[in-house]
C-alpha cells in the first residue's frame, strides 16, 4: 500500500472499524465453505484489531475523534465518537477476536456439525461488527441497533452449542427472553430522552440532560437504561442468562463472548451515567450509593460463593464472572476518578483473564471431551501446556502478584481506602481469599488426582495453545508493567468525569 | 562485574536453572548437576555483592515501572545481605543433601521438585533485596506458590490437606491483612520505599499504628505469629530438604526478614518506641514464644517437635523487633543467621533418620545414636546452638537479643527468654539422650531401609550424601561463633 492511499484511509478508521466486519459478514455467508470461512473472519479479525490500535494511539496523542456517518454533521446524522474510554473497549474487542479466530478452526471443527461452519462465522462477524459498534457510536439509538445486531447475532452463538448439548438451545432462548427485556428497556430509556431533550446524539445529550436533574422524565429514563444495561452486563440479581449461556455456548463462542459481550455494556453503562446523567446529587446519584454498590458487593461475593460449588468448570466461571463483573460496577459504584480507574483497568483484565480460562477449557473440551471436575483430573501430566495455561489464568483470578489481577485489585482497593470505605476493601478481599478456593479445587483435581482409569489424552494442538498462551503471557505482560494500561484508564476515567470526553 | 547488574543475576540465575533442570529432566545426573552449579554460581554472586557492600557499596536497580510509583526496585542493603548469604549459602548444602534424601527414598517427580526449588530460592533472594515493600510483597507471594507443589509434594490426601492449610495460612493472612496494611500505608506516607528511620513519621495517627503494625504482623504470616502458626506445622508434610531450607531457613526466616524489614524500614524503631505502638507485639510474641515450646515438647513426631521449636524460635526475632532497641534488632537479624545454621541442621538429620531406617516418632528412636553417630553428633551440635550454649552460634543473637530487653528495662522478657531456653533443653536434649543412652528395641529392627542388612551392631548411617551436610551445617554453628563479630558489623548501620 502506498503512502498517499493510508493516509487517505486513517481519517475514516472510526467508520471502517465497524464497516469492515459488517459487510464482511455476508460475504462470509456467501463463501459457504467452512474452512474458507475461517481463513476470511480471521483476516477480518486481525484487521479490526490493527484498526483499533491505530485508534487508540491516535486518540492517545491527538485527543478525542468525532467522525460524521456519511458526511452528515451530527444533530442530523449519526457521528462517531472515540476518546480514551472506548478506544480501549475496542481494542479489547477486537483483540480478544483476533486471538480467538486463530484458535477456533479446530474447536469449532470439533464441537460443531460442518454444515454450520460458515453461519457461525458468520454469526461471529456480525457479533464482532455489533459489539465494535455499539462502542464507537455517539448515537444514543444507534447503540440500541448495534446492541440488537450483537445480542442477535450472539443467541446463534450460544445456540451452536446444540451439536453437543440440547441445553444450548434452553440457555439460548433464555439468553434471548432476558437480553430483549434488557434492550427493549435500554430503547425505553433513550426514547423519554428524547423526549425531553429533543437529541439523540450523545455529547449533545450530556450538554443537555445535566440541567434537567429534578425532572422526573430524566429519573425514569436513568432507572430505565441502568436496569437494562444491568441486564445485559449480568449484573447481579439479573444475571441468571450468563452460567447457562456461558456454559453450553461452543467454546469459541464463549471465550469471545465472555471476554467481550458484558464488558461492551459495562462500558455503554460507564457512558451514559458519567457523561449523559453526570449526575450530582439527588436521585440519580444516590442510585451509586444505594443500589449499585450494595449489588456489586452482593454479586462479589454470592457469585463466587456460587462459583466455588460448581462441578462444571465453564459453569464456575461463568459465575466467576458474574462476581467479577461486580467488581466492575463496584468500581463505578465509586464515582471517583480512582474507582473508575480501577473498573476500566478492570474491564481490560478480567478480558485477559476470562479469555486465557476459557481458551484453556477448550483445549480442554477437545480433547478429553469433557470440562468438568473429573474431567480435569490428572490433567497436570497429561496436558501440561493447557494446564500450566489454565493455572497462570487462575492465579489472575484471585489476584496474585505479577497478574494483571493483582493490578486490578490493587487500584480496587486503592480506590475504597481512598475514600476511607474500609468495609468495602474488606468485602473485596474475602471475595478474593474465596476465588483461591475455587481456583484451587482444579488445581487439585488436575495435579494431585490421578486421571480416570484408561484415559489418555495428548497435548491441544499449537494452533490452539498459541493463542491461548498468547493471552496469558498477556496476563502476565500487562501484570508485570501495567504502567500503560493504568494510564489509558487514568485517562478514560478522568475524561468520562470532566463531562465531555 | 556491575552491582547493579549481578543484582539482577541473583533473581534470574536461579530461574534460568530451573529452565536448564526442566530439559535435563530425563537425566537425573545432568539434572542435579545443574542445581548443584546454579547454587555454587547463586553464592558466588550473592558474595561479590557482600565484598561490595562491605566496602560501601550500594547497589540498586529498577527492573520494571509496575504500576506509576510502584516500581520493582532491588537496593542492597545489609539486613537482606545477611538473608541472602544464608539462604544461598545453605541451598548449597541442602542440594547435596537434596539428592542423598531424594533418591535414597525413591521419591517421585523429582524434576518438578528441583525446578520449584530454584524458584523459590529466586522468590528469596528477591524478598532479600526488595527495595521496597511493594518488591518485597511480590516476591513473597510468588515464594508462597512456588512452595506449594513442594509441600504437596507427596499427593497423598495427608499431603493435600497440609498442602490446602499451607496455602490457605499463607495467602489468607498476606491478602486480606499484609496487602491492606501496604495499601494503607502507600495512601498514608505516598511511597513504599525502605528508608532509614521509617516513613510513617507524622503521616498517620499514632493511635492508628498499633493497628496497622498488627495488620503487618498478622499479615505476615510466614512469621508464624500465633494464632496464625498452623502452616508451619502442616507444611512438614513436605519432603525434609524441603523443611529444612524452606521451612527451617528459606520461608520462615523471609517472614522474620519481612517483620524486620518493616520494623526498621517502614515504622523506624524510633517511632515505634516513642508511641509505644508495638507493647502489644511483646505480649503476643513472647505467648507464641513460651507456648510453642511447650508445644514442642509433646510431640513424639520429631519433624513436628522441631517445626514447633522454629514457630518459638522465630518469636524471638518478632520480640526482639517489638522491642525497637537497637540491641533487639541486631539480636533479632543474627538470629536469622544462627537458628538457620542450628535448625537446618536439625532438619537434616531427622531426614537422615527417616531414610535410613524409616523412623519418624521419636519413642522409636531408641539406641540409634550409637548406630548413626555422626547424625546424632551434629544433632547434638545444632541443639546446643539453638538452646544458646558456648562455643556456639546460638549463644550470641540470645546475648543481643536479651541485651534488647534490658536496654528496655523490661526484664520480664529477659525472663521469657530465659525460660524458652530452658524448654529448648527439655526438648530437644531428650532426643539425643534417648538416642546414645537407651538401649535398642530388640530383637529386629523393624525398618525398611534397613530391611535387607541384618541387625548388626555395626553403623548404619544413611548415604554419604545424607550425613556430610548436616556436619557441615553443625560445623558451621561453631564457626559462625567465632565470626558473629563480622555480621554484627556487618548490620551495625541499620540501627545507627
Amino acid at each position: 500500500m502506498t503512502g498517499p492511499t493510508l493516509s487517505g484511509i486513517i481519517p475514516h478508521l472510526p467508520a471502517l472499524q465497524v464497516v469492515v466486519p459488517l459487510l464482511a459478514a455476508p460475504i462470509c455467508f456467501l463463501l459457504r465453505r467452512g474452512s474458507v470461512c475461517w481463513g476470511f473472519a480471521t483476516l477480518v479479525s486481525w484487521a479490526a484489531f490493527a484498526m483499533s490500535l491505530m485508534l487508540l494511539e491516535a486518540v492517545l496523542t491527538d485527543g478525542t475523534i468525532r467522525y460524521a456517518m456519511g458526511g452528515w454533521i451530527a444533530p442530523w446524522g449519526i457521528e462517531y465518537v472515540v476518546d480514551a474510554t472506548n478506544a480501549i473497549v475496542l481494542v479489547i474487542v477486537s483483540g480478544i477476536g483476533a486471538a480467538v479466530m486463530p484458535y477456533a478452526r479446530r474447536s469449532v471443527m470439533a464441537e460443531i456439525p460442518a454444515s454450520q461452519h460458515g453461519l457461525y462465522y458468520t454469526a461471529y462477524l456480525l457479533c464482532l461488527a455489533g459489539l465494535l459498534g455499539v462502542t464507537i457510536t455517539g448515537d444514543a439509538f444507534n447503540v440500541f441497533v448495534f446492541l440488537e445486531i450483537t445480542s442477535l447475532s450472539s443467541y446463534i452463538l450460544v445456540s451452536a452449542g446444540a451439536g453437543m448439548d440440547r441445553r444450548a438451545l434452553t440457555a439460548a432462548y433464555n439468553y434471548l427472553v432476558l437480553g430483549t427485556v434488557g434492550a427493549t428497556f435500554f430503547v425505553i430509556g433513550v426514547g423519554l430522552l428524547y423526549m425531553v431533550t429533543g437529541t439523540l446524539n450523545i455529547i449533545d445529550l450530556s450538554e443537555r440532560v445535566p440541567a434537567l436533574q429534578d425532572n422526573r422524565t430524566v429519573h425514569v429514563a436513568f432507572a430505565f437504561i441502568v436496569v437494562g444495561m444491568g441486564l445485559k452486563l449480568a449484573l447481579f440479581p439479573l444475571h441468571t442468562w450468563l452460567p447457562n449461556a456461558y456454559t453450553y455456548a461452543p467454546s469459541t463462542g464463549t471465550a469471545f463472548l465472555a471476554a467481550t459481550s458484558t464488558k461492551v455494556s459495562v462500558y455503554v453503562l460507564l457512558r451514559f451515567l458519567f457523561v449523559v446523567f453526570a449526575p450530582s446529587y439527588g436521585f440519580m446519584a444516590l442510585t451509586l450509593d444505594y443500589v449499585l454498590l450494595p449489588l456489586a458487593l452482593i454479586a462479589m461475593v454470592a457469585a463466587t460463593i456460587a462459583a466455588i460449588y460448581q462441578y462444571n468448570i465453564k459453569r464456575l466461571l461463568a459465575y466467576s464472572s458474574v462476581a467479577q463483573l461486580g467488581y466492575m460496577v463496584l468500581g463505578i459504584a465509586y464515582g471517583s476518578v480512582e474507582g473508575l480507574t480501577a473498573a476500566i483497568l478492570h474491564l481490560f483484565n478480567h478480558a485477559l483473564m476470562k479469555g486465557a480460562l476459557f481458551l484453556a477449557l477448550g483445549c480442554i473440551m477437545l480433547r478429553v471431551g469433557d470440562v468438568t471436575m473429573r474431567g480435569v483430573q490428572g490433567l497436570g501430566r497429561q496436558m501440561p501446556w493447557t494446564m500450566a495455561a489454565f493455572v497462570t489464568g487462575g492465579l489472575s483470578l484471585i489476584g496474585v502478584p505479577l497478574t494483571v489481577g493483582f493490578i486490578s485489585k490493587w487500584y480496587l482497593i486503592t480506590a475504597a481506602l481512598d475514600d476511607g470505605r474500609w468495609p468495602i476493601a474488606v468485602v473485596i478481599l474475602a471475595s478474593s481469599l474465596l476465588a483461591i478456593i475455587y481456583v484451587w479445587k482444579i488445581v487439585e483435581a488436575a495435579y494431585l488426582k490421578e486421571p480416570p482409569a484408561g484415559r489418555v489424552v495428548r497435548e491441544a494442538p499449537l494452533s490452539m495453545l498459541v493463542p491461548t498462551w498468547v493471552l496469558v503471557l498477556a496476563n502476565i505482560g500487562f501484570g508485570i508493567s501495567a504502567e500503560y494500561t493504568v494510564g489509558v484508564a487514568r485517562t478514560a476515567a478522568i475524561g468520562l468525569l470532566g463531562g465531555t470526553p | 562485574m556491575n552491582p547493579s547488574f549481578l543484582l539482577a543475576v541473583t533473581l534470574l540465575l536461579p530461574l534460568v536453572g530451573a529452565v536448564f533442570m526442566a530439559l535435563t529432566g530425563g537425566r537425573p545426573n545432568v539434572r542435579e548437576a545443574v542445581t548443584l552449579v546454579t547454587a555454587g554460581l547463586l553464592a558466588a554472586s550473592v558474595f561479590a555483592l557482600l565484598k561490595d557492600v562491605l566496602a560501601g557499596g550500594q547497589a540498586a536497580a529498577t527492573l520494571v515501572e509496575v504500576a506509576p510509583g510502584l516500581p520493582l526496585h532491588l537496593q542492597v542493603e545489609p539486613l537482606g545481605m545477611l538473608f541472602a548469604c544464608v539462604a544461598s549459602g545453605l541451598w548449597i548444602i541442602n542440594s547435596l543433601y537434596s539428592i542423598g534424601y531424594m533418591r535414597g527414598n525413591g521419591e517421585q517427580n523429582q524434576t518438578r521438585f528441583y525446578i520449584c526449588f530454584a524458584i523459590a530460592i529466586s522468590s528469596s533472594m528477591g524478598i532479600a533485596f526488595a527495595g521496597n515493600m511493594f518488591t518485597l510483597f511480590i516476591f513473597y507471594e510468588t515464594l508462597t506458590l512456588s512452595t506449594y507443589p513442594l509441600v504437596a509434594h507427596k499427593g497423598t490426601d495427608e499431603a493435600k490437606r497440609g498442602a490446602r492449610v499451607y496455602l490457605g495460612l499463607l495467602m489468607g493472612t498476606s491478602i486480606g491483612f499484609q496487602m491492606v496494611a501496604i495499601i494503607w500505608t502507600w495512601i498514608a506516607a505516598g511511597t513504599l520505599d525502605f528508608t532509614v528511620g521509617g516513613i510513617l513519621r507524622d503521616k498517620i495517627d499514632p493511635t492508628l499504628l498499633p493497628i496497622l503494625l498488627a495488620l503487618y504482623m498478622f499479615g505476615i504470616g510466614k512469621a508464624a505469629l500465633m494464632p496464625f502458626h498452623r502452616w508451619l506445622p502442616s507444611a512438614m508434610v513436605a519432603p525434609t530438604p524441603v523443611s529444612a531450607l524452606l521451612h527451617a531457613v528459606a520461608v520462615v526466616k523471609a517472614g522474620v526478614f519481612t517483620v524486620l524489614k518493616v520494623i526498621v524500614y517502614i515504622f523506624g524503631i524510633d517511632l515505634l518506641a516513642e508511641t509505644g505502638a508495638s507493647q502489644w507485639l511483646i505480649g503476643v510474641a513472647a505467648f507464641t514464644m513460651l507456648a510453642a515450646s511447650l508445644v514442642a515438647m509433646t510431640k513424639d513426631n520429631l519433624k513436628a517437635r522441631l517445626a514447633y521449636s522454629t514457630i518459638s524460635q522465630l518469636s524471638y526475632i518478632v520480640l526482639g523487633a517489638a522491642l525497637a532497641t537497637s540491641f533487639g534488632i541486631l539480636g533479632g537479624a543474627l538470629h536469622i543467621a544462627t537458628h538457620a545454621m542450628g535448625k537446618i541442621t536439625l532438619f537434616m538429620c531427622a531426614g537422615a533418620i527417616y531414610v535410613a531406617t524409616h523412623k519418624t516418632e521419636i519413642s522409636q528412636m531408641d539406641g540409634l545414636g550409637r548406630k548413626m553417630p555422626f547424625t546424632y553428633a551434629a544433632f547434638l551440635v545444632g541443639s546446643l546452638s539453638i538452646i544458646g550454649l558456648p562455643p556456639l552460634a546460638g549463644v550470641w543473637s540470645k546475648w543481643y537479643l536479651a541485651m534488647g530487653a534490658v536496654e528496655t528495662g523490661v526484664w520480664m522478657v529477659v525472663a521469657f527468654y530465659m525460660i524458652s531456653s530452658l524448654l529448648n533443653v527439655a526438648y530437644l536434649i531428650p532426643v539425643v539422650a534417648r538416642g546414645f543412652f537407651r538401649p535398642s528395641p530388640n530383637p529386629v529392627p523393624q525398618s525398611v531401609g534397613a530391611a535387607a542388612a541384618p541387625a548388626k551392631d555395626g553403623l548404619e548411617e544413611a548415604p554419604l550424601l545424607c550425613v556430610l551436610p548436616p556436619c557441615l551445617t553443625a560445623a558451621g554453628c561453631v564457626i559462625l561463633f567465632f565470626y558473629a563479630d563480622e555480621v554484627i558489623d556487618l548490620l551495625r548501620p541499620i540501627v545507627s
